[in-house]
């Protein structure tokens, strides 16, 4: 199974808004400077790379909450990737 | 030319989600029915999304000959069909001097979507060669007001507005400043919108803000905006004129505020929302506890609803919790830079015969929305005067205040 760590962290490293050198596991998305438009963003290009349906609703979904670190956006990709295989 | 006319409405016209004339859509609205259901659209099947507010019902050869739509988007379409009542219903004739004189000001927010799309289809899907030779005059976004000014003989200022979930009110504004400044003696003005287009639902289903269901303003447990489509038109015609032939008079534009937050490009500001209210009462001689009724923007995403509450409590402060607000878009949908046409309608009829509509769909209250918003049911009450929101992507703000005719 492909491993999607580095490309979803490619992703989310494009759409920060802070000046930080290199984007990490643990980092943190609202550590990040990740605002509403950047998340929609972020959405749109991972399901385009991994050609997956993310669903997310702007009104009822926070990114920040539900997502806290880059690591839990590479676990639930990966669960998504791995589940269309 | 310093003339300063008092502006009043003496026709209105309407094609909508609940209904094809006025008087239709406004019996329903006091109901508190809803227009909102299954996408009939082409290319539904493929579609996330599933419910709009389409116009229902809709043969355009009721209205129009067949020799005649070639040259109609369905935005056009509309735009014609509520103008013809507007103008019927004003009972005026435009012989070669008032039509000299007359404004025709459309708001729309795109332009010709369906043709649009249409074209799209035919060169990327299709793989054909050539398109349909009227295409760019049916999809230009200056076909409304084009259209019905060629309808009506009406041959002063005439252009459409585009600002968004704004543009109609901006159109409207617009067209009351020139009536009350004497810069016309007529004006023909609304907007239209055509929008449950493939396309664009594709467009709005990137953004992640729309309901799956329902459209439910400032309520708990809200998911969103639901597309919805239609025109709205209206003839405004200086007081004294309108006495002097004795038309029938539908209510009193007395106030025009427009701003632009200069900020977020989607994210709604309290800032620009405040001072457009304030400016449209300004604007009025209106003081905020002359209000009694308020026709928000309100299009059911957490964010604007949240934001225009906290707008409402920084211009009327105390008197804010006195205020009925409803949003028409719980039962038409977001119908983009008609709304706020729709809505006038809607605020004009409210002050007419003293019902405020209400906000349907509405399971309770949202702590973060604290105000008073007619929740499900219509309520009669006493209402002189009113203001009618409408705020857009891009941080333009546009506000209409109405009064009672007396």
């Amino acid at each position: 199974m492909a491993d999607v760590t580095n490309d979803v962290v490619a992703i989310i490293a494009k759409k920060k808004r802070v000046e930080k050198p290199t984007v990490e596991l643990t980092d943190r998305l609202e550590d990040l400077g990740l605002e509403s438009l950047d998340a929609v963003e972020m959405i749109f290009d991972l399901e385009e790379k991994f050609d997956i349906e993310i669903p997310y609703n702007a009104n009822t979904n926070n990114p920040r909450t539900e997502f806290e670190t880059v690591g839990d956006v590479v676990k639930s990709i990966q669960k998504l990737v791995d589940k269309k295989s | 030319m310093n003339a300063v006319n008092r502006v009043v409405v003496t026709g209105l016209g309407a094609i909508t989600p609940l209904g094809h004339t006025a008087p239709v859509y406004w019996e329903k609205l006091k109901q508190g029915a809803s227009g909102l259901g299954p996408i009939t659209a082409q290319g539904r099947e493929e579609l996330t999304q599933k419910i709009a507010g389409e116009v229902k019902d809709y043969d355009p050869l009721k209205y129009f000959a067949d020799r005649e739509l070639s040259t109609l988007d369905r935005f056009s379409q509309f735009a014609l069909v509520a103008a013809r009542e507007a103008i019927t219903q004003s009972g005026l004739v435009f012989d070669r001097p008032l039509s000299l004189r007359t404004a025709t000001i459309i708001g729309t927010g795109v332009g010709g979507q369906n043709t649009l799309d249409e074209a799209f289809r035919r060169l990327y899907l299709e793989k054909k060669q050539r398109l349909f030779p009227l295409s760019i005059p049916r999809m230009m976004a200056n076909a409304p007001a084009s259209q019905i000014s060629m309808q009506h003989g009406l041959r002063g200022p005439a252009f459409v507005v585009v600002s968004a979930c704004a543009s109609a009110t901006h159109a409207m504004g617009l067209a009351f400043h020139m009536v009350r400044s004497g810069a016309v003696d007529c004006a023909v003005t609304g907007g239209t919108e055509a929008c449950v287009s493939f396309g664009t639902l594709r467009g709005w289903e990137a953004m992640r803000v729309m309901a799956p269901d329902m459209c439910r303003p400032f309520s708990k447990d809200r998911k969103g905006l639901i597309l919805g489509e239609g025109a709205a038109v209206f003839v405004l015609e200086p007081l004294d004129r309108a006495r002097a032939r004795g038309a029938q008079i539908f209510g009193e534009i007395v106030g025009f505020g427009m701003t632009a937050d200069a900020g977020d490009l989607t994210a709604p500001d309290i800032d620009g929302m405040s001072r457009a209210m304030t400016g449209a009462l300004d604007d009025a001689g209106l003081k905020p506890q002359d209000i009694q009724y308020v026709n928000a923007h309100g299009t059911g995403t957490a964010a604007n609803d949240e934001t225009e509450t906290r707008a409402l409590h920084q211009v009327f402060g105390e008197h804010a919790r006195k205020l009925a607000v409803s949003s028409t878009k719980s039962m038409i949908g977001h119908a983009l830079g008609a709304a706020g046409a729709l809505e006038m309608v809607a605020t004009l009829m409210a002050i007419r015969e003293d019902i405020a509509p209400p906000t349907i769909g509405y399971l309770g209250p949202d702590p973060a929305c604290d105000l008073d918003y007619v929740p499900n049911t219509a309520r009669p009450m006493k209402i002189d005067a009113a203001i009618s929101n409408s705020f857009a992507f891009g941080g333009l703000n546009a506000v209409l205040a109405a009064k009672k005719f007396a």
